[in-house]
Parts: C-alpha cells; sequence; structure tokens
C-alpha cells in the first residue's frame, strides 16, 4: 500500500529551488486525442468504424482493416499487468531527477497492449484499472492503477506528478462573497489543504461570513480587490511564494440582453470576470511558474470558475456570456505561457448558479456545494476542463457535436 | 514457388572501423572510411563503384543520395536499408539479388553512425512516432527500459534467471578480449554482471551495449570477380527476412525468425547442428537467448537451459559473439545490425585473426531490429559458407 504523503519541511530559503523541467511532449497529431481525453477525464481510445478493432498506440490507419475512419470512443479500463520495470537510467532531465520510475505493459480487454506508467500498488499479474491522466508536459498519459481504492493510494509519487492534488498545498480563494467559498473551503480542508487564504474585498462592506471563515482553522482572510491592479499586486507580494493553488471565484453577473443592457454593468463584468483574471495571473502567475517542481507543496494550478455559456452565450445573459467567453480566451493564452512550467489552467464549466441573479431561472441549477464538489474534484483528478451540473454537460456535449447547432437553439428556434 | 539459390554470388572484405565512445565525426566521415577500405581491399577507384548500400541513424539531413555527391560516386544501384540491427542481412539480401540479375557488379554495404554527446538523447526521443507517443514518455528509459519489459515477461513465463542471462555476457566479454578493436577491455565475471548498478530492472548495466561511433563493411560480387581480384569469399547458402511478426502477441516473447527458420534450414540444406559459429543480435542477452530458441537451437522456453549447458566461448561447443557482439565490442548504431555478418564473413574465410574458431565452415548470422513502439520489429538471419580456415 502507499505510503502516506508527509507535510513537508520547512523550505530552506539559502537552498537553490528546484527549476521546473517536463516530461517529453512531442506528440504526433494523432496522439493529441489522448491529451484531448484526458483534459476532461475521459478514457478514450480509437475505435475503427468499419471493424470495431480497438487501436492503440494512436494511428492514421486500422491495423486490422486498413479503414481510415477511427473515432476515439470510450473505452472499457480494464487491462492486465503483463511485465514491469524499475527504470534507474535515463537521458531525459525530467525523469533523471525522479528516477527509480516504473513503469508496465497492460494488455487491454479491449486489445491493444499499453505501454503506460504505474502506480506502485501494481505488480505483473494483477489486474488493473488504467486511467488516462495529464502529465507535466499537458499531454494525455496512461497509468495502471489497482482496482481496489486505497485510502492514501492518491499520494503515490508517480500518480501525483498527474494531479493537482490539495493535499499539504496552500490554496487561495480569491473571493469570499461567492456562496461557493464556504463548501470550497470545506472540501479543501477535508482534502488535506494545509492553508486557505480567501480574498476579501471592500472589508467594510463586510457581511456575516467574514467572522465564520476567518475564525476557522487553517484560514487566513486577506485583503483583495481583483479589480484594482495594486490590490492585486500587494496580495501577491505577501502571499504568493506560497500559493499553490488559486482558485479565482471573483465574479459579476447582471442578467440581460445587449441592446437593452447598461455598459457600466457590461463594464463591470468584464473588470471582475476577464479583467481580474489577467490581473491575477499577471500578479501570481510568473512566482507559481517558478514554483512548480518545488516538491510536495509545488504550485500546480490556477483554476478559473466559468459559466459554461462561455462556449455559446446565453442571450438572457449577454453581456456576462462575453465576459466568460474572454475569460476562456485568456485561459487558453494563459495555457501556452504557463506551458513550459507545467503550471495547469484548470476550468471548471457550470450551468445557472442557484443563487440570486438567476433567481428567476428554472431547474437544474448548481448549488454552490456541488460546484466546489466539482473543483475538489477537478484538482485530485488533475483535470484540464471539468464540467458541473447537467446543464453544463448537456451543453458541452451539444457544443461538441455541432456548435452551431448549439447557437441556433440557445438563441431560439430550436425545438 | 522454391526461392532461388544464390548461385554465383558472393560476399567478401569484411571491414570493421575501429570504434570511439564519444567523437565529433559524423556518419559521412565513419561511412568514407569503411568504404575507403573496402575499395582499397578490392582495387576499385570510387568513381568505378556501380553499387552501395547504405544503413544509418545519424546522417540526417542527407539520404544515401546525398552521400553519393559527398563521397565522389556514381553507383548505378543504390540502396538505403534503414532497419537498425537487421540491417547486415537485410543489405546483403538485396545486393545479391542485384548483383545475380545483373543490375549492378559490385555493390558496397557499409554501415556507419556518429555518436556526439547527447545524440544518443535526441535519437531515442524521436525515434518513431509510436515511440514518440506512446514509449518515451513513460519514463524515457529508452530501449533499456522497452527491452527490461520484454525481459520481465520472459522472465515470468519461462522461470528464467538472471544468472542464465549473465552467461551470455560473460562468454561475449571472454570472446571480445581477442578482439582488439572491441571497446570493453576488460574481463567480466558473472558476479560482476550480477552486482551491476541496475539500469532498467531486471537489467544491470552488462545487460546494455555501450552507444559510440563507428562503421562496418563489406562487398557484394559474382564469384568470378572476387577470384580476379583475388579475395577470399563466402557464399550465401540462404537468407530470410520478416517485419511486424506476430502483432497479436501481447508481448515479445518470440522474433519474426520463428516463420521463416524452417525456410532459412531448407535453402541451405542443412539443420542447426551444421553451424559452426553462430552471430546473434544481441542489444541485450534476453534476445540472442531468444535467438537461440527461435532460430532452432533449442525448444522454446529451453534457452536457459541450454546456455547453462553449453559454452558460448570461441573455444567452446557453441562459439557464439565471437567478436564480441555489441554488448563488449559497443554499438555504432546501424553498424550494430553489420557486426555479426561482417565478423561471420572473417571467420568462414579464416580472417578472424585472435577470434578464429577453428573449422569453421559455416556461419549463422541473426539480425533483429527496430523497436518502433513495444518491440522490434524486422528479423534476418542468413546462413554464410566458406572455405574455413
Amino acid at each position: 500500500m502507499t505510503d502516506k504523503l508527509l507535510p513537508p519541511k520547512k523550505k530552506n530559503p539559502q537552498l537553490r529551488q528546484r527549476v521546473p523541467t517536463l516530461p517529453p511532449a512531442m506528440r504526433s497529431r494523432a496522439a493529441l486525442g489522448l491529451t484531448a481525453a484526458a483534459a476532461r477525464g475521459a478514457f478514450c481510445l480509437q475505435h475503427c468504424d468499419a471493424c470495431g478493432s480497438v487501436q492503440y498506440p494512436p494511428r492514421d490507419a486500422c491495423s486490422s482493416c486498413l479503414s481510415v475512419d477511427l473515432a476515439w470512443s470510450e473505452t472499457a479500463r480494464e487491462g492486465k499487468l503483463i511485465a514491469e520495470t524499475r527504470i534507474h537510467a535515463s537521458p531525459d532531465p525530467y525523469y533523471r531527477e525522479r528516477l527509480p520510475w516504473r513503469s508496465g505493459l497492460v494488455q487491454l480487454a479491449a486489445g491493444p497492449t499499453v505501454l503506460c506508467h504505474l502506480h506502485g500498488d501494481v505488480r505483473r499479474g494483477d489486474t488493473v484499472r488504467m486511467d488516462l491522466k495529464l502529465d507535466k508536459a499537458g499531454q494525455g498519459v496512461m497509468i495502471a492503477l489497482p482496482v481496489e481504492r486505497t485510502p492514501d493510494m492518491a499520494d503515490d509519487p508517480q500518480l501525483r506528478s498527474l494531479t493537482a492534488d490539495p493535499k499539504h498545498r496552500r490554496v487561495l480563494i480569491t473571493d469570499i462573497r461567492s456562496p461557493m467559498t464556504r463548501p470550497l473551503i470545506d472540501g479543501l480542508l477535508a482534502a488535506g489543504a494545509a492553508h486557505i487564504f480567501v480574498g476579501e474585498s471592500e472589508s467594510w462592506r463586510r457581511g456575516s461570513d467574514h467572522e465564520v471563515i476567518a475564525g476557522l482553522d487553517k484560514v487566513s482572510v486577506m485583503q483583495l480587490d481583483v479589480s484594482d491592479v495594486s490590490s492585486v499586486q500587494r496580495l501577491a507580494a505577501e502571499i504568493g511564494g506560497k500559493t499553490d493553488i488559486l482558485i479565482n471565484t471573483a465574479r459579476f453577473v447582471r442578467p440581460g440582453g445587449v441592446l437593452g443592457a447598461d455598459t457600466v454593468f457590461a463594464r463591470e463584468e468584464f473588470e471582475i470576470n476577464t479583467l481580474g483574471l489577467m490581473r491575477l495571473a499577471q500578479a501570481f502567475g510568473p512566482g507559481m511558474a517558478s514554483r512548480t517542481a518545488d516538491g510536495v507543496n509545488s504550485a500546480v494550478a490556477f483554476v478559473n470558475l466559468l459559466s459554461v455559456h462561455a462556449l455559446s452565450a446565453d442571450p438572457q445573459y449577454g453581456a456576462f456570456s462575453a465576459s466568460q467567453s474572454a475569460a476562456l480566451s485568456i485561459s487558453q493564452t494563459l495555457r501556452a505561457e504557463f506551458r513550459s512550467s507545467g503550471l495547469r489552467v484548470i476550468n471548471v464549466y457550470a450551468g445557472p448558479t442557484d443563487d440570486e441573479w438567476h433567481q428567476p431561472l428554472p431547474p437544474p441549477k448548481v448549488p454552490p456545494k456541488t460546484l466546489a464538489k466539482t473543483v475538489v474534484t477537478a484538482l485530485q483528478e488533475g483535470l484540464e476542463d471539468a464540467y458541473c451540473g447537467d446543464v453544463a454537460k448537456d451543453l458541452e456535449e451539444r457544443w461538441r457535436k455541432d456548435a452551431k447547432v448549439l447557437e441556433r437553439e440557445l438563441t431560439g428556434g430550436g425545438a | 514457388m522454391k526461392r532461388q539459390a544464390y548461385d554465383g554470388v558472393v560476399i567478401t572484405a569484411p571491414v570493421s572501423v575501429p570504434y570511439v565512445r564519444y567523437s565529433q565525426e559524423t556518419a559521412h566521415w565513419w561511412i568514407a572510411r569503411a568504404l575507403k577500405q573496402l575499395l582499397d581491399v578490392a582495387g576499385i577507384a570510387p568513381r568505378e563503384l556501380d553499387g552501395f548500400s547504405v544503413s544509418s541513424f545519424t546522417l540526417f539531413p542527407d539520404t544515401p543520395v546525398g552521400l553519393t555527391q559527398h563521397l565522389g560516386l556514381s553507383p548505378r544501384w543504390l540502396d538505403s536499408v534503414p532497419m537498425g540491427g537487421a540491417s547486415g542481412v537485410v543489405a546483403l539480401r538485396r545486393a545479391a539479388r542485384a548483383v545475380q540479375a545483373g543490375d549492378v557488379d559490385v555493390v558496397a554495404c557499409v554501415a556507419g553512425d556518429a555518436n556526439r554527446i547527447d545524440s544518443f538523447r535526441q535519437l531515442l526521443s524521436s525515434f518513431s512516432r509510436f515511440a514518440m507517443d506512446a514509449s518515451y514518455p513513460y519514463g524515457s528509459g529508452g530501449p533499456n527500459a522497452s527491452f527490461a519489459l520484454i525481459a520481465d515477461a520472459y522472465m515470468a513465463e519461462y522461470g528464467v534467471m538472471r544468472e542464465d542471462f549473465g552467461r551470455i555476457a560473460v562468454a561475449q566479454r571472454a570472446n571480445a578480449l581477442n578482439y582488439p578493436d572491441a571497446i570493453m577491455k576488460s574481463p567480466l565475471t558473472l558476479e560482476q554482471y550480477l552486482s551491476a548498478r541496475p539500469i532498467s530492472e531486471p537489467f544491470g548495466l552488462f545487460d546494455c551495449v555501450m552507444p559510440c561511433a563507428g562503421a562496418e563493411g563489406f562487398l557484394v560480387m559474382r564469384e568470378d570477380e572476387a577470384q580476379r581480384r583475388g579475395l577470399a569469399y563466402a557464399r550465401i547458402a540462404s537468407t530470410i527476412e520478416r517485419h511486424n511478426a506476430f502483432p497479436e502477441d501481447p508481448v515479445q516473447l518470440r522474433g519474426g525468425w520463428v516463420m521463416d527458420i524452417d525456410e532459412l534450414y531448407e535453402m541451405a540444406d542443412c539443420g542447426p547442428d551444421a553451424i559452426d559459429v553462430l552471430e546473434t543480435y544481441d542489444d541485450y542477452p534476453v534476445i540472442s537467448m531468444m535467438q537461440f530458441e527461435d532460430l532452432g537451437f533449442c525448444a522454446k522456453g529451453e534457452g536457459a537451459q541450454f546456455v547453462r549447458e553449453r559454452d558460448l566461448t570461441i573455444t567452446g561447443d557453441f562459439p557464439h559473439n565471437t567478436s564480441g557482439g555489441q554488448l563488449s565490442a559497443g554499438q555504432a548504431g546501424a553498424a550494430g545490425g553489420y557486426l555479426g555478418l561482417v565478423e561471420a564473413i572473417r571467420q568462414v574465410t579464416g580472417q578472424a585473426g585472435g577470434t578464429q574458431v577453428d573449422d569453421t565452415k559455416t556461419a549463422m548470422v541473426s539480425g533483429f531490429g527496430m523497436i518502433n513502439y513495444d518491440r522490434g520489429l524486422c528479423s534476418s538471419a542468413a546462413i554464410i559458407t566458406g572455405a574455413g580456415q
């Protein structure tokens, strides 16, 4: 069984901080299908449309019948570990500093043999459960996990390198007033987070949450206004060096379309939802990116909470949808800019949340508790895109199927 | 259809350019040195050479076409054999048929590779598309890790011990001490083999080859041409070649030889007992053991028992990898796919010097190459005969 991961010792500031290195990142275009599936936590391989045979490694033509119609589809995760090795020598700088490293061959029930990373609890002859995860280079890789979950299995060093687990890490939640902040704090602490900083703007405008949250063990409330550059920079100067996970809960929502809406509200939505994200990334991003190889509590993830209407606008929330689309776009650029560090940008998409600004909408709406749970799970699983609730999942599926059809449905004219 | 014999075609002029661990020189330089020796031995001017076959991993951005201009050749027959460890036999097969058909008079077959600091890492990371996508990102152990997985499964399946692999490595080192160009020059004991630092379990240091720079070559021509030039030569009794055999095997416990071995012996009109010297492709001892089985020297799964009972040194009852193989002579890239064949020509023509096995008339050479993803895809073998010493 996996050894329990111990909290890190206090950092010695005189020692050189380990510089981030990445595992091999180069892939063929076909192999990016693994990355796309891993990003949302799916386990997909190519299946031949003509003969049904399952392919691996990813390729451009079926190795059974030469058809070129290969579709990425959900695949059974069962397999048997038929060979294992512990690598003690590697010319690659990333693996060289993480040796020894275990890898193995798994014969999938679906057919192909997969060369994969091994969780510490699996041995040759075992039946294993395969998972597809993003590695530090942001590429989809396979890992063989034990079929039975064990209490500390997430602490396994090879598995942990593929996730953004909050255990022993320090988290900044940017807005105390978000209804999901409290359940998020509870969820992160239950997941083993070492400390949680909670941002609060306009602290003279204190709500009842302040006293309760500020009184919690391992939680500190800090002044933070994401619409104010100097406020963001001040906080980054104070805690930027110990922010391992940043979860941006700051959000400004006003209902209304485009024609009749007040641009003052629209500007505020962009100010908080879009430029706020940019300010946080500018102030905290470089520091976090420099600390992605910094041991047990290395920096791992920058989390955005987005409306699923970032993908396709909800005309009842026109300017808000636009701010979400812009935030999504910024997160994509951040992914490019954080790529060389391995810092993960996680987007958690939700449908209408169950709060005052979505009050007249019919259910299902996402309760803050559910959204918080999705965020914690996305970190533990190491996802890049997570969809919370039925509305978000439904919309994402329709968007992937045909973005134009979805647009027409959302803008009227669908059944 | 019955395969035509290689009547009238011979293989001659075995040439090895001594290996160097790291070298600033390019593949072009190494290939040029081997080619010069070949042509000098045969008394052929570069411009007269009409056939050229090249195997190399490190010519980029050049191909053998670029080499013709670089080296001042005007061949009417040009081949590129990018099959790693299977290259030697495959180059021979193709050249022999072209000579036999009269498309070409003399083919110079050369394999050579450079090895600069860090070039091995660069070669591994982009060795093949499947390696780039599906093996190198998993610990980046390179072929050591991939073959360690094969060895792990093979040991579990057939009850093989590390000592059994060790016997092969130790015997080859003993052979290499008689081969002046071997990179490894000190003796190796079984204890040293077993206690060596782990590389990728179950492999330790002495399961692995030393990447280095170097070149090997030979000439293929008509028998009368060899006689006219006064060259000692060997005849080609039979050859086989196979790619991606048994794709349904979940892990490689056998090579492609299994598909073609009957034909190899049938064409040579002999059996395993007739083989005086065996040169296998030894990127790892486990692969040599697999070849003992798949080439018919013992039954499948009995390779370990076989090496416990036989003496694999040049004075033993089963002389194997007489120049030390790649494990002790070094692996100069694609030249590793030529090493055994070049040594076999020396053996059957009585030119092997310190490694000469007495009374060698028939030798078998087997090749194995290209771990594209999880297994070696190319297999080849040849039986050659000569007048002996």
